[in-house]
């Protein structure tokens, strides 16, 4: 699964993507938001405040509750600020 | 349609006349040119990051709504990333329509979407750092008034 992160969430987590296999049980975007808290204390950074936390899966806007599949793409970024 | 996302300058004078080039049914072209604004003493310059795909899969999208709430004869959104300094312009919407009423409401909407839903993120450099911009609830209710859903 590729995990891309955007802004805050990639200076603290020291990489703007990477590819994992979460175990099987995480089967959704909150389970592997759960799951990636645990990697490294960065990760656990990044996440610690869920409010701030966008998703998209597969370039789209996702809660989380959205399921996940093997070969999605999941983004991690704060709330947009373009324009 | 036309979506740009690029590093590179753009001439508003030159997108808004091609908007209405050749097309005598359009009656009407209107613009809106973003700058960076000097706003906090300290803030020298700002970085715009963006999510490559996405963020042109989501100009595409609310393209698509606007089309669907008004009758539009052209459509040109650029959005510039990296590094720019105050007075550079950051973003351009430029509408086309027969008439001025769907012109004006459509490109208002398409900056207030963008403005919200578009994966765009400014890195703000100060005496002190950098410094991300955080989102402001202005904008979210500046889009909610299209009744747009939020993400």
């Amino acid at each position: 699964m590729k995990i891309l992160y955007f802004a805050w969430l990639r200076s603290r987590i020291g990489v703007g993507e990477e590819e994992l296999s979460p175990p099987p049980a995480v089967g959704t975007v909150g389970q592997l938001v759960d799951w990636l808290k645990t990697l490294s204390p960065g990760h656990a950074a990044a996440f610690a405040e869920t409010a701030l936390v966008r998703a998209a899966v597969n370039q789209d806007y996702a809660g989380l509750d959205h399921p996940l599949h093997p070969g999605d793409e999941v983004a991690f970024f704060p709330p947009v600020t373009g324009g | 349609m036309t979506v740009h996302v690029q590093r590179e300058d753009f001439d508003p004078g030159a997108e808004i006349a091609a908007l209405g080039a050749g097309r005598p049914d359009v009656g009407a072209v209107a613009s809106f040119v973003g700058l960076v604004r000097a706003e906090k003493d300290d803030v020298s310059a700002m970085t715009l990051e963006h999510y490559p795909g996405m963020t042109e899969r989501r100009i595409a999208a609310m393209e698509e709504e606007a089309r669907r709430r008004w009758p539009l004869d052209g459509v040109t959104v650029i959005h510039r990333y990296g590094r720019l300094v105050p007075g550079d312009r950051i973003v351009f919407v430029g509408v086309a329509s027969r008439h001025r009423a769907a012109a004006f409401a459509a490109c208002e909407f398409l900056i207030d979407w963008l403005k919200t839903r578009a994966p765009f993120w400014k890195l703000e450099e100060t005496t002190a750092g950098g410094r991300w911009v955080e989102a402001k609830d202005i904008d979210d209710a500046r889009a909610g008034r299209w009744e747009i859903e939020k993400p």
